[in-house]
């Protein structure tokens, strides 16, 4: 069978010689930082102005994390081009005559471009979190209060899951356009609505999104948010099945059709 | 060695592989010939495990494929000439593959230098020519220095100078011992590098032979006889039991005859010729009549059994226009000239002089063209 430590370097050679990489990955740090930061320092200075409900449940934490809305789209970019790269430039026919064990080829890509996802992920969380804290300054919390540092450790892995889900779903759909035209409007429009919607966001609130974006509250009913019927581990379990199942689908596909 | 074993792949209800079996020997060229659409670039990706085969078996040194740990140091294939991400150089993309199979990255230096792409290997290949992506491809199939070596139509958007390089390198690498197995759909780019022949057409083995025989047995030779004294040359030739074609310019035509013994007859006879000349039919022709029979072949069996109305061409049989359907001088057959039935007219030969125009080519066969 093929080396496992030379196609893990195969892979990152790939990775880290197209500069969509570098693009995606900091615009995703770029935009995350920057929103949150917009963010906590409006509301470091309206802070008076909020509804009392919401003055009592302000997690400062998930505030510095708003961006993440939007900067989760370059991670999804990230990692619909890792795979879709492959199928769109026919690269891929070249790779699996050279690594032809699909499971290996496959899972070394995700492992090389999702601890990448991970690394930036991390680095814009506590980014995020230090700027966002700076500017809502007596708002603000530390890293020493109960749960923030799980939530700031949580955003780098939130990050992370969105780019491997992502390549999952490229895996399957074999089309950068096909996957990125069906991620963007769900993670930025679909999901975002449902889960204002009263009806829906029963269903809405089991989306990977949704489910895996509850490590990032420090407070469970953060911002007076909805309760969850799971908490901030159990989000981002949901999260991970969402992902494994994506991987799967991804693997039979590759398996099972022609290149 | 390659050896394929039954080999079928199904697309829906087209056929696309047929139960195709044959041996891919090494130490010399094998052609592998077909009309575009016949299944030559299927079999290769089966050959590579990229599709997945319906039925039948591929093995590569006695292996699957996806047995081989690191196959691009057994086989090194050029596939589609762009497959390559083009936001990466030259160098990048060749490095990726090297570095899954093991091969140091001193190696991809070497092979740009090979075929000649040293100046360009730190440039994207996106803006590569279509001739700089197909040598970019034979630099990968060389990468792991294999022992089986497969091109997919590598002439393709080469210039002169690079089909020539190509020519040489594939007869070089056969020369070495290798096995090299490369695919055309022209007869005349065969003729000149492979030793063997693999026909194939709708995807059904057609013919697995050595080149030396196939020119043999399928090359028409004929003698060309031109004769002020035409009418006294047909029966003095009839006479002496020669079968006489005439061709345009008042050119005859004997199949199975020697120039010498012709030359002999007429001088015998005190007869003025202005032409005798051997001639032998082109590779094309016969290529061309060999498949252009498969595709007729697949449309009776789709029909009522047995041979329908339209003409069936025998192997080796020449296919020239009936005297009495004789076009002229005229550059082809006229439409609607011709019967549904019966022997069709093929394309009346060009202006005297070159070689007789070839049989039907495909298209010209359908029966209901021109009508």
């Amino acid at each position: 069978m093929a080396s496992i430590p030379a196609v893990l370097r195969s892979e990152w050679t790939k990775i880290r010689t197209v500069s969509s990489t570098t693009w995606t990955l900091i615009s995703a740090l770029v935009v995350t930082v920057a929103l949150g930061a917009a963010l906590s320092a409006l509301l470091s200075s309206t802070f008076d102005e909020l509804p009392p409900t919401q003055q009592a449940t302000f997690d400062p934490t998930f505030t510095s994390f708003s961006g993440m809305a939007l900067g989760q789209l370059a991670m999804v970019v990230f990692g619909v081009l890792v795979i879709g790269s492959e199928y769109g430039s026919g690269m891929i026919r070249n790779s699996l005559a050279a690594v032809p064990q699909r499971a290996t080829f496959l899972f070394s890509k995700v492992l090389v471009a999702g601890v990448l996802a991970l690394v930036v992920g991390l680095v814009t969380g506590f980014l995020a979190f230090f700027l966002g804290q700076a500017l809502l300054g007596d708002h603000g919390t530390t890293l020493g209060e109960p749960n923030v540092l799980r939530a700031v450790v949580g955003s780098g892995l939130y990050m992370a899951l969105i780019a491997v889900f992502s390549m999952g779903v490229a895996a399957m759909l074999r089309s950068s356009m096909l996957s990125l035209g069906i991620l963007m409007p769900f993670f930025f429009l679909v999901s975002q609505i449902l889960s204002a919607v009263p009806v829906a966001k029963k269903v809405a609130r089991y989306f990977p999104d949704q489910a895996g974006s509850k490590i990032m509250q420090v407070l469970p009913d953060a911002m007076d948010s909805a309760k969850a019927p799971y908490g901030p581990w159990g989000g981002l379990g949901i999260m991970a099945l969402w992902v494994v199942a994506a991987l799967v689908g991804g693997y039979v596909v590759l398996k099972k059709r022609d290149a | 060695m390659i050896e394929i074993e039954r080999l079928t792949k199904r697309y829906g209800r087209k056929l696309a592989v047929d139960d195709l079996s044959f041996q891919v020997r090494p130490g010399v060229v094998t052609g592998f010939l077909g009309p575009n659409g016949a299944g030559k670039s299927t079999t290769m990706r089966m050959m590579l495990d990229l599709d997945n085969p319906t039925g039948g078996s591929v093995r590569i040194d006695g292996r699957h494929y996806r047995e081989l740990a690191e196959p691009l140091k057994h086989i090194g294939a050029l596939l589609e000439a762009k497959s390559m991400h083009g936001g990466r150089t030259a160098y990048n993309n060749l490095l990726c593959l090297a570095q899954s199979n093991r091969i140091p990255a001193s190696r991809v230096s070497e092979v740009l230098e090979m075929v000649g792409l040293t100046a360009v290997a730190k440039k994207k290949t996106k803006g590569f020519s279509l001739g700089m992506g197909q040598r970019l491809g034979i630099a990968s199939a060389l990468l792991g220095d294999p022992e089986i070596l497969m091109f997919d139509e590598p002439v393709n958007g080469l210039d002169p100078e690079g089909i020539h390089w190509i020519r040489n390198l594939m007869k070089a690498l056969a020369h070495e011992g290798r096995t090299v197995f490369v695919s055309s759909h022209l007869m005349s780019e065969m003729a000149l590098t492979a030793d063997h022949l693999i026909v194939i057409g709708q995807g059904r083995l057609l013919a697995d032979t050595s080149m030396a025989e196939f020119i043999h047995e399928n090359s028409r030779s004929f003698a060309r006889l031109r004769s002020p004294d035409r009418e006294r040359l047909r029966d003095v030739l009839h006479a002496a039991g020669f079968t006489a074609v005439e061709a345009a310019d008042g050119v005859l035509e004997i199949d199975g005859a020697t120039t010498e013994e012709l030359g002999e007859l007429a001088a015998r006879e005190g007869l003025v010729l202005h032409e005798l000349s051997a001639q032998r039919a082109s590779l094309e022709e016969a290529f061309m009549r060999m498949t252009a029979q498969s595709v007729e072949y697949h449309a009776h069996s789709n029909g009522a059994h047995g041979p329908g109305p339209g003409p069936v061409q025998g192997w080796g049989q020449p296919q020239r226009p009936a005297p009495g359907h004789l076009p002229g001088a005229g550059p082809g057959p006229e439409p609607g000239s011709g019967p549904a039935s019966g022997p069709g007219p093929g394309p009346a030969p060009g202006t005297g002089g070159g070689l007789p125009a070839a049989g039907p080519r495909w298209g010209e066969r359908r029966p209901d063209e021109g009508a």
